[in-house]
């Protein structure tokens, strides 16, 4: 039987961006002091240390910054494998894990993307992306 | 060499290694301890400092002294993974320059191959792991993987060329009778070994084992009275640079531009005074990565570094010289193997393995994924 998938313990750093997602949001943070913007969510400016810290939504868009083709995948993921997991750095200069759902001769690492919000079970949204041009 | 003689390492020894079933980590690492002391010449009764890194405890330190009746003056548990050791190592010295203790303990035990088989609960990613678990990246392999994958983007690196890497260490393995893969290999069985995450292969990978070692580290006073010779603690340094893969700021430069660079300056001494290297190698990349970050040549040389198999037995390179992580063993966190052989390089016991007359060797650990580095030189009179 697959085991369900992993579910965020979701605490108040994370709930701003778990909920956003659900309502097809990708939200972020923003530092007032510095302007920088922050992924992961967190209560102070990991630059300025600043705790003037505000949620912004993001773009969407961004471009491979890595990938890899999972072919060997544990626990809930066994099943799905080949997956392409990828570390895609937004416009606003945050990087975050993700999956790009585009098929594998599109993916390479610099092609623009933009995020797809993908219902993986009936509580859960996340935030994959696919390719969008050659870049 | 300019460096300070304040501590020595006195004795090192490995436990079982390989498929343990039925020992604990706390035989394993009781086994080591006793078998270190003897190397070493002392008793239990002279060790006033422990170290140990695990998640086998609340508080691993407290569970070990007190299994070996041990009551320390120091405790030391810092876990930073698989370079834990390295950086214990260097506690160890900084502890006794200041004068806090003369003779510390340092152990690893593992039986995670004998686990696999147990079903662990998976409870929900917690903190900042709930932003990178729920899309199924393996950890730490896949981690690895996206830095190998940036690496040869921006460089050109090849698979044959960490390839070159992984056959290389097993000739290594080949003359090391507790190594646990030793048949050789040859670069086309590393490239048609399966997928596991691209770019890397089946055989980028280390090996899964149980297994545990111990090092004594003493003051330079009592180093005098110890069996064997001692082998001096010429620098050392280190950092941690991420937690997780997408935090770390360039997927292509470890912390060991750092800890090497602060290791190298303590001890004085030049990259080609070096003998034998003994380079973490988790995965072929681990690799490669750190001789770029360690200055042994530029970022993005590290394929052409070590093609034509110059890290081999015979190569002008001489690297990994126990069959490393690679082919010998990887308990988990192996940087404790790495400093029992550089020691026993240093005092001449590896028989065919032996590089000759070395003087000299830098031993450098990596953690987590590529997130913690720790780097020792270490040196004989
Ligand atoms: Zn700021």
């Amino acid at each position: 039987m697959p085991q369900p998938w992993p579910r965020p313990e979701v605490d108040s750093d994370s709930r701003p961006f778990w909920e956003g997602l659900k309502q097809g949001e990708l939200r972020i943070q923003h530092c007032a002091d510095c302007g920088r913007h922050i992924f992961y969510p967190r209560l102070l400016c990991p630059h300025c240390f600043s705790d003037r810290i505000e949620w912004v939504a993001a773009s969407g868009r961004g471009s491979i910054y890595s990938y890899t083709v999972v072919h060997r995948a544990m626990g809930p993921f066994a099943d799905e494998a080949p997956y392409i997991v990828a570390i895609v750095e937004l416009e606003e200069g945050v990087r975050m894990m993700t999956r790009v759902v585009s098929p594998r001769d599109a993916v390479a690492i610099g092609r623009p993307v933009r995020v797809v919000f993908t219902q993986v079970d009936d509580a859960l949204v996340l935030p994959f992306f696919e390719v969008t041009g050659e870049g | 060499m300019k460096s300070e003689r304040v501590a020595a390492i006195a004795g090192v020894a490995e436990s079982d290694l390989g498929e343990t079933p039925g020992k604990t980590v706390l035989q394993l690492q009781a086994q080591a301890a006793k078998a270190a002391l003897e190397d070493a010449g002392l008793t239990k009764d002279d060790v006033d400092a422990v170290f140990t890194a695990g998640n086998w405890a609340w508080s691993t330190t407290m569970m070990l002294a007190e299994y070996l009746g041990i009551r320390p003056r120091y405790t030391d548990g810092t876990n930073i993974g698989g370079s834990s050791f390295e950086a214990h190592v260097g506690h160890a010295v900084a502890g006794i320059r200041a004068g806090l203790f003369e003779c510390a303990l340092i152990t690893y035990g593992s039986t995670q191959r004998s686990d696999r088989s147990r079903r662990r609960p998976m409870t929900g990613p917690q903190l900042t792991a709930q932003y990178e678990l729920p899309y199924g990246l393996p950890t730490p392999v896949g981690a690895y993987a996206l830095a190998a994958m940036r690496h040869m983007h921006q460089y050109g690196t090849t698979s044959e060329q960490l390839a070159e890497i992984a056959v290389a260490t097993r000739k290594w393995a080949m003359m090391n009778e507790k190594a646990m893969m030793r048949e050789p290999i040859t670069i086309e069985d590393v490239l048609t070994s399966r997928w596991i995450a691209e770019p890397l292969h089946l055989l980028d990978c280390c090996l899964v084992t149980d297994g545990g070692g111990a090092v004594v580290v003493t003051s330079a006073e009592k180093a005098r009275q110890i069996a064997k010779r001692p082998v001096w603690v010429l620098g050392h340094g280190e950092t941690h640079t991420h937690n997780t893969i997408v935090n770390m700021p360039d997927l292509t430069v470890t912390g060991a531009v750092e800890s090497g660079r602060r290791a190298f300056e303590m001890a004085g001494v030049r990259h080609e005074e070096l003998d034998v290297v003994e380079i973490y190698d988790s995965f072929t990349i681990t690799v490669l990565l750190t001789l770029e970050a360690l200055g042994f040549c530029k970022p993005g040389e590290g394929g052409p570094f070590v093609s034509g198999q110059r890290t081999a037995p015979g190569g002008d390179f001489p690297m990994n010289t126990n069959g490393g992580g690679l082919s010998y063993c990887h308990p988990g966190m192996y940087g404790i193997f790495l400093l029992i052989e550089a020691v026993r390089q240093l005092r001449g016991e590896c028989g065919s393995r032996q590089v000759k007359d070395a003087k000299l060797a830098l031993v450098h650990g990596t953690g987590g994924v590529l997130s913690s580095t720790a780097t020792v030189i270490l040196g004989r009179d």
